[in-house]
């Protein structure tokens, strides 16, 4: 099909598309109807599509080399060069399909979702850049665009969360998230400055190379500390993934985006941004695996945030939040496979999450529109009848996100959960409990939510339910094309990716940390896992999730009350989100604020103000007030200095 | 018997005095015009001294052009003072202090 054409002209293609797309529905916003806007960009990300697809058999099928070029040279300096250049392997194949399937998915649910929007032209420029920044961040073959790609997924992001920029409240979410990945991307730019200080290049294959040996190089960064030099580059660039794929401490951000119209939501936490982090870490694991103390800290993290963002999402009653809170605790399960070495499971999950994630957020924002933007599931329930297909392909997507066996979620969270559980690094077995209780908890909040929207009595007031309809056609159809693969992707692909070698060039794992081989010795194909994890641990947990919420939401309605008003103190943490909103709030802005506010009022006011600026203005009309009484303005005065400036000048001729 | 000594203590004195009178007169701007042009005197006198001394007519030369000069600057220094009286009324010198800072 594309014999003619080089590969890198291919590559091009696929980043080019959604950016040309972008531009015109962009720049030529006033020019353009609405058609035009979502034609280009819908034909770009299309295009890029079905080049990613044969990029895709490219690699996965037809055993393509490493393709590792560069495009274009920004500058050099130093003997250290920037360029853009494109790497193109197993796991940058697969992560452009995920990424422009759900995209184009996105784009195509949006000329249902965003209808009667004045801001429907910027939307689709938005989206498509969304994706253009994407391509750029997992195709980069060097630190300094895979940064690139990075900030302008932030920046992107931020557009895309103030969409409504007349709303006080995204506003404030969208600043909330820009300066949370700022201090995240902080801590990736300084581990990029270490790459560079130790590598002394930017070129991933190069750094690659030289990784192994420079394992026991030591910094000193606290005099009289030697630390390694490779935990301190790990957890920094670990500290950008925190920022973006919102690990705890760094989360805030992500239930606060939900302030942007839905599409995007299934946007950034499905395809795009929060998954940056995992895709990162995993494209770096030949830097990870040389530090075992960077292992940990991920695994811990990871599992924490998988616990405790689970927890959250019981609580909320705001449709898109509780799946906000979910996409948090899924990354947490992504982290905690990185953590344990198992790279290729981190990114399994993350292509299974991909799908049904974007799949749940799409209903979510399909049963808004039929509830005409009211997102309180109090008001809901009983919508079973009136919109079938979102019902069904929810439904598909629940038990995808559970695990449900069978289901593509299942593969991948069992898969992680394993390996953690064979790992042997410090911490994993804090992480292994946590990701087990995890299971329980998505399955409640995830009935929770499935129930109270769909089953149950009708809370709607009359006017809502009168207009209760079915989306149209542009809204259920990417739910039904997401649904198939939330639910057949796992098993098909498990055998080569997880267990196979699809990731054997790309991921390097130390023999010492290699669960997943561990764990291939056990794997008998997907059957034969489904029969097996209907025995183990999580399959139980999970059942008892889906009882307990079935119990608690359908059988004896009254009883989640009673248990809120019992256990007061602890839905009260709960509903303060641990406090890390009041924490952020007040120790970090307020601090912030003080400590400007101290160097305004010294720093600024007294010192550069008062002191040079002023200072120097107020000493010059000191000096002039005094001198200018030399000017009398009597002439006799000008020629006796005349005079005295004559004799002077003859003294010093004479003498 | 003259010698140069007696010319340049005649223009010496003759400077001073025009130099006291540029100091000292604090009432009439007239007095200091012709005060300046004493002065000029003074030094012309030094000139022809030397001229005739050293044999050298360019010293009378120069004479020439600072009467010359002292004659147009005469005319417009008065020219000036008539303007000045008419803007300020008075050539009175305690007055005239508008260039004091």
């Amino acid at each position: 099909m594309f014999e003619n054409y080089t590969d890198s002209q291919v590559y091009l293609a696929i980043v080019l598309a959604p950016l040309i797309g972008s531009i015109i529905a962009g720049v030529f916003n006033a020019y353009i109807s609405r058609a035009v806007a979502h034609t280009v960009t819908i034909a770009g990300v299309g295009l890029s599509f079905i080049l990613a697809l044969y990029v895709f058999k490219y690699f996965a099928f037809d055993g393509a080399e490493i393709y590792n070029e560069t495009v274009y040279t920004w500058l050099v300096s130093d003997g250290i060069r920037f360029e853009i250049g494109f790497l193109i392997d197993n796991l940058t194949s697969m992560m452009l399909v995920v990424v422009s399937f759900v995209s184009l998915m996105v784009h195509l649910y949006t000329i249902g979702y965003m209808t009667d929007d004045p801001g429907y032209k910027r939307f689709f420029s938005y989206i498509s850049l969304f994706t253009f920044s994407m391509y750029m961040l997992v195709m980069s073959n060097n630190f300094l665009q895979l940064f690139f790609g990075w900030e302008a997924v932030g920046l992107v992001s931020y557009l895309l969360i103030g969409f409504y920029y007349k709303k006080e409240s995204a506003i404030f979410a969208n600043m909330k998230a820009f300066l949370v990945n700022r201090v995240g991307d902080f801590g990736f730019i300084l581990g990029i400055a270490g790459v560079l200080m130790v590598f002394n290049t930017l070129d991933y294959a190069d750094v690659f190379a030289a990784a192994s040996s420079h394992a026991d190089m030591t910094i000193e960064l606290i005099p009289g500390e030697q630390w390694s030099m490779m935990t301190v580059i790990c957890i920094l660039l670990f500290i950008g993934a925190m920022g973006k794929s919102a690990q705890v401490p760094l989360h805030v951000w992500l239930p606060d985006s939900m302030e942007g119209p839905t599409p995007i939501s299934a946007l950034i936490h499905a395809a795009t941004m929060v998954t940056a982090g995992i895709f990162m870490v995993t494209r770096m694991s030949p830097l990870f695996e040389l530090s075992e103390t960077a292992l940990t800290f991920i695994l811990v993290i990871g599992a924490t945030t998988a616990l405790f963002m689970g927890f959250l999402g019981i609580i909320q009653n705001d449709i898109k939040r509780v799946v906000a809170y979910s996409t948090l605790s899924q990354l947490g399960y992504m982290t905690v496979a990185l953590g344990a070495s198992a790279y290729s499971a981190a990114v399994f999950h993350l292509m299974t999450h991909a799908f049904f994630k974007a799949l749940l957020f799409l209903a979510a924002g399909s049963v808004i529109i039929g509830m005409h933007h009211i997102q309180d599931i109090r008001q809901m329930g009983g919508l079973k009848k009136y919109m079938p297909i979102t019902y069904w392909t929810s439904l598909l997507g629940t038990l995808a996100l559970i695990g449900f066996p069978g289901l593509s979620g299942f593969y991948s969270k069992d898969s992680i959960i394993e390996a953690v559980h064979a790992s042997t690094i410090p911490g994993s077995t804090y992480a292994y409990y946590a990701v087990l209780a995890g299971v329980f908890i998505t399955a409640l909040y995830s009935l929770r939510l499935f129930f109270l929207v769909f089953h149950g009595e009708e809370r709607m007031d009359h006017h809502t339910k009168e207009h209760l309809k079915e989306s149209p056609w542009v809204v259920t159809v990417p739910l039904v094309l997401l649904a198939i693969p939330s639910v057949i992707i796992g098993g098909l692909t498990i055998s080569s990716v997880l267990y196979g070698d699809y990731f054997h060039n790309v991921v390097f794992v130390q023999h010492a940390h290699d669960v997943l081989g561990h764990l291939k010795e056990e794997f008998h194909g997907p059957f034969a896992m489904i029969l097996h994890g209907m025995t183990q641990a999580p399959f139980f947990l999970m059942a008892a999730g889906i009882a307990t919420a079935w119990y608690l939401y359908m059988k004896n309605t009254e009883l989640p009350g009673k248990i809120k008003s019992s256990f007061r103190l602890i839905y009260d943490i709960l509903d303060n989100k641990y406090g890390f909103d009041a924490f952020n709030d007040k120790v970090i802005a307020g601090g912030t604020r003080g400590l400007g506010n101290i160097l305004s009022k010294f720093g600024d006011i007294m010192i550069i103000d008062g002191f040079v600026v002023n200072g120097s203005a107020k000493s010059v009309a000191w000096f002039s007030s005094v001198i200018r009484h030399v000017q009398t303005g009597y002439l006799y005065h000008y020629a006796f200095v005349m005079i005295l400036g004559l004799i002077g000048l003859l003294a010093l001729v004479v003498y | 018997m003259l010698t140069l000594t007696h010319y340049l203590i005649l223009s010496a004195i003759v400077f001073s005095i025009s130099l006291a009178g540029v100091f000292i007169n604090r009432k009439n701007i007239i007095i200091l015009l012709m005060c300046v042009e004493l002065m000029l005197l003074a030094v012309n006198t030094n000139f022809i001294a030397f001229s005739y001394y050293l044999n050298d007519t360019a010293g009378q030369v120069f004479v020439f052009f600072i009467l010359t000069v002292a004659a147009a600057e005469a005319a417009i220094g008065l020219a000036i003072l008539v303007v000045l009286f008419r803007n300020k009324r008075t050539i009175n010198v305690e007055d005239l202090d508008t260039l004091k800072g």
